[in-house]
């Protein structure tokens, strides 16, 4: 009798599963492709771009890269028509779009508009490397934020106070980093600070069993408050003793450093960045090959499972709130021990935020999330370079430029992600 | 080793959930738990587990007592279980599932080879098949249950407990099961089988023991009749069977046709179903959980907007109608998750008896509602339907499971209706609800009305319908008569058409039963189960 029932399952699993039209992605691909048509095909602006590829590398010297918008211009927009139409195509033909088409057209888009961007600026001439070097120092606080919020997250519990950590790991690096004279004690200093306000959110969410995101949005309030006082009444009068703490140094690593273009930008760093490559590898690594990762993600998953299992839940779940303050402490260090050296109230500006959204968007991945993360300090360090090169857009839209590219890319790219099961859901024995 | 429990009970404030239990579980046995839903065997089962601590009472392992602080503790006490609800984290695979709380690392790392090892071993000495690498949530339900068992037995568990393990299965994962049950038990286990499924009970167990209301009301037999047991259970003589005289057919007709749903991920929920209910008359789905009948269920009452095909009542289209339109043209219907979708429990009795009725013209007008009139339909309802309540002013949440059912289904036939559609009727009901609510529904049937049920439970099925439709992958695989074996309704529920379940069931009796362990019953009258039960 098995038998009949058996072969039937297979017959039925592996026939067809049918196609859902989905008019979504074609649609906005058309949409972009016929406005870039306007924007970076018939308004391609008409100096040409020079890129420096080849600063910071002491063995091997080249040209700059020479860009003809409109030539670009023209080509992407050629691109994102034949790819849309292919997507309108296809989808009308019942067919799913091929995995390489998402990437592809975005790719293209961005690149269309940042050559136009470039291109329509009084003096396009700007090096690669100083660009992407830039990227990855802004995104420091993001990827140690976001590194913070995925520990969190991943046994359970919501963060949305990184970017209270970050505030005040930035207030105690600053405090402390002065006091000592050691930007190492401020570094320190900056993780206790963060397991501080983490301690907050655990005592909270898991003792008290408050709603996650409210105890955040509450620390994250106090913790800006709680600064804002203090830099006014104590840190501005002693600026010289209180707030100016020594910077964190940099340094090149040799040979890797000599690598075209990427030797520099990830290789020829402040220490802090180093550190970043360090903990996301040790989180990473931690996540997916130990005892630790395995009941982590269980207890974010499926807690009573893994308490029926002798798991201790929520005393898992407090330590990893307190190691996530540490991380994202260290990010908070970025802003007063290697950006400048003073502290000012609410320095961080919704960082911590974006650390969140980059954390969604990187899918509740360490690799995800710190990708993310680099995309957005890229965004960042667009506007600064931009203004810088003297852009003809105004200077308050180019500011909203990382929010938008983080609204974008969390609710459009990103499509239904599914974070850890439990978040958010405080574990109750009954 | 043996589980021995003297005097245990628990209470939770004032309620004694459970009143001094005695049992005694012997190694190389399969020991039973009977009663109703709600007479406390789960909280039992977490005693056992060192989920709760016993507020009184002494619990033995071979002969030497024992206190549970927790889980961890019964576990390293030899005690193992499988849950009613999967304890298995759904993206992990079947060894970080089995690894979980017990993992053995190497150095600084997991050492996930040692468990797959250790689940092939398992695995290949009781033939459970199970993948070590395959992710849980792609896995069939019994297989995820075999997980379950491998997990306790990974930890060395000499006493199984099983919480009603059969509720999720269909009828061959059921067999299956019961012959994985029977291979423990000759490997010397202790095994404590809770259920209130009567037909796996006197199949498995060696010894019964029925409790009631938090008490043992008695040891049972095997050998006894499903009516004792039943009855036994739930301390009165209960009518298992729904009387009902013969289908008498009126004109009003509800008819399915070429109704077909995809989930946004492409794929099909409902493949080109089409059937028709005459008034009159009670059609019953059957069908594993998850098979579709919950969207049909949905797509008639207008939940599903992408359905396509046909459904038309007595002429008129429901399909592309709001739900609130469905309900007007006189749909009635009772979703199978009460408590989510029937009910709002923090609102009072009277006010959940007119959630789809408050703004019609008897109960409110100018925008106000009518308190006096809904006030009074809560008297006329509760009486007419026997809801049990301190008062029709407390939440519905304060009423035990089979009186909130009431209260759905009391709402749902208070009008006229020209369709009833009705999803797990009595899912968590106890028994003597169950009788008056399957009653009611025949009343409804003999009104004239169409019927479509929904129900998992075989028994149930059997129990009201006229005509049976099996749903498999979203496929009707036939509707057949009620006279047909439970053996071939089990192999249509597992994908196999009418005719070839008709095949490999002749087939199979003909062979004789080969595996172990199966009483595979020759049922003429697939209800009575072969033996005295007066029809």
């Amino acid at each position: 009798m098995s038998v009949v029932a058996t072969q039937n399952t297979k017959v039925s699993a592996e026939t067809e599963t049918g196609v859902v039209k989905n008019w979504k992605n074609p649609v906005i691909y058309t949409i972009l492709a016929l406005l870039s048509v306007f924007l970076i095909g018939v308004r391609a602006p008409e100096k040409t771009i020079s890129l420096g590829i080849s600063d910071g590398v002491r063995w091997f010297q080249a040209e700059p890269l020479q860009i003809n918008p409109q030539v670009y211009g023209w080509v992407a927009v050629a691109v994102m028509l034949a790819l849309a139409a292919y997507a309108l195509v296809t989808t009308n033909a019942g067919k799913l779009l091929g995995r390489w088409v998402a990437p592809l057209f975005w790719l293209t888009f961005v690149t269309g508009l940042l050559v136009w961007a470039i291109g329509s600026t009084t003096k396009p001439s700007l090096s690669l490397v100083s660009l992407l070097t830039g990227a990855v120092a802004l995104s420091i606080p993001m990827i140690f934020g976001s590194m913070g919020g995925l520990l969190c997250e991943r046994s359970g519990i919501v963060n949305i106070a990184i970017e209270g950590q970050l505030l005040f790991g930035a207030f105690s690096a600053v405090l402390v980093g002065s006091i000592t004279g050691s930007p190492w004690a401020g570094l320190l200093a900056a993780m206790a600070g963060g397991v501080l306000v983490s301690a907050i959110l655990a005592l909270f969410s898991i003792k008290y069993l408050v709603d996650q995101v409210i105890v955040g949005v509450v620390v994250n309030v106090l913790v800006s408050g709680l600064t804002g006082f203090l830099f006014a009444r104590v840190l501005q009068p002693n600026a010289p003793t209180l707030n100016s703490a020594p910077k964190l140094p940099g340094f090149e690593i040799p040979v890797l450093s000599q690598i075209p273009v990427i030797g520099p930008v990830l290789f020829n760093q402040n220490v802090l960045v180093y550190l970043m490559y360090f903990v996301v590898g040790l989180i990473w690594f931690a996540l997916n090959k130990t005892k630790w990762g395995l009941r982590t993600r269980a207890v974010g998953e499926h807690p009573k499972a893994a308490d029926t299992l002798g798991v201790n839940v929520n005393r898992l779940r407090l330590m990893n709130v307190l190691l996530a303050g540490a991380v994202a402490g260290m990010g908070g260090a970025f802003f007063t021990l290697v950006s400048v050296s003073a502290f000012n109230s609410d320095m961080t500006a919704g960082q911590g935020y974006i650390a969140l959204a980059a954390l969604i968007f990187g899918r509740w991945t360490p690799v995800g999330a710190l990708s993310a993360a680099l995309l957005f300090g890229f965004s960042l360090n667009l506007q600064f370079v931009l203004s810088i090169l003297g852009t003809q857009v105004p200077t308050e839209l180019l500011a909203m430029l990382p929010y938008l590219v983080t609204i974008f890319a969390v609710a459009g790219l990103v499509g239904r992600s599914r974070g850890p099961a439990a978040v958010g859901t405080p574990y109750v024995k009954e | 080793m043996k589980l021995e429990l003297r005097k245990v009970t628990k209470r939770f404030g004032d309620f004694t959930a459970n009143d001094s239990i005695d049992l005694t579980v012997t190694p190389g046995t399969v020991h039973c738990l009977l009663g109703e839903n709600g007479a406390g065997k789960s909280t039992l089962m977490n005693v056992i587990y060192g989920l709760y601590r016993p507020t009184e009472g002494q619990m033995f392992i071979d002969d030497q007592p024992v206190e549970f602080s927790g889980p961890s503790d019964a576990m390293a006490a030899g005690i193992g279980m499988v849950h009613q609800h999967f304890m298995l984290v759904p993206v992990f695979t079947v060894a970080e599932n089995v690894a979980l709380g017990a993992e053995s690392i190497k150095g600084a790392t997991l050492d996930l080879e040692s468990t797959r090892k250790k689940i092939r071993e398992i695995s290949d000495r009781y033939g459970f098949q199970v993948d070590p690498d395959a992710v849980v949530e792609n896995l069939p339900v019994g297989v995820q249950q075999r997980v379950e068992i491998i997990k306790a037995l990974v930890r060395d568990a000499e006493i199984l407990i099983l919480d009603e393990p059969t509720a999720v299965l269909t009828p061959a994962e059921t067999d299956q099961l019961l012959g994985i049950m029977d291979q423990l038990r000759k490997d010397g286990k202790s095994l404590l089988f809770i259920s209130h499924k009567l037909r796996e009970v006197r199949e498995i167990s060696d010894d019964i023991t029925v409790i009631r209301r938090g008490k043992v009301v008695g040891h049972a037999q095997p050998t006894m009749s499903t009516t004792e047991l039943a009855s036994m259970m739930v301390g009165k003589n209960v009518q298992l069977t729904v009387d009902k005289d013969a289908a008498q057919l009126s004109d009003k007709v509800f008819e399915v046709k070429n109704l077909t749903l995809m989930a946004d991920n492409g794929v099909p929920l409902l493949k080109d179903v089409s059937f028709e209910v005459r008034g009159g008359e009670i059609l019953a789905v059957a069908g594993v959980q998850g098979n579709g009948q919950t969207e049909l269920a949905e797509s008639i009452i207008g939940l599903h907007p992408k359905a396509t095909g046909s459904l038309s009542l007595n002429g008129t289209e429901l399909l592309g109608m709001s739900t609130k339109q469905v309900l007007r043209s006189g749909v009635g219907f009772v979703p199978e998750d009460r408590s989510k979708d029937g009910l709002i429990g923090s609102f009072s009795i009277s006010e959940n008896l007119v959630l789809d009725l408050f703004d019609t013209p008897e109960f409110s007008s100018a925008g106000t509602l009518n308190r006096s009139k809904i006030s009074a339909n809560a008297d006329r309802a509760g009486t007419e339907f026997d809801i049990r309540m301190g008062s029709k002013e407390h939440t519905a949440s304060t009423l035990s499971g089979g009186n909130q059912q009431k209260i759905v289904v009391a709402r749902e036939l208070s009008r006229d209706l020209q369709l009833f559609v009705g999803s797990q009727l009595t899912r968590g009901v106890d028994v003597g609800s169950i009788e008056f609510i399957h009653k009611r529904i025949v009343q409804e049937r003999d009104k004239g009305v169409p019927v479509l049920i929904v129900s998992t439970e075989l028994d149930e099925v059997y129990g009201l319908a006229d005509r049976i439709a099996v749903f498999f992958h979203g496929e009707l695989m036939g509707i057949v008569p009620p006279t047909t074996p439970r053996s071939v309704l089990g192999q249509m529920m597992a994908g196999a058409t009418y005719e070839e379940a008709l095949a490999a069931d002749t087939e199979h009796s003909e062979a004789s039963s080969v595996s172990a362990a199966k009483t595979q019953v020759t049922e003429s009258a697939p209800w009575a189960e072969g033996e005295e039960n007066e029809r």
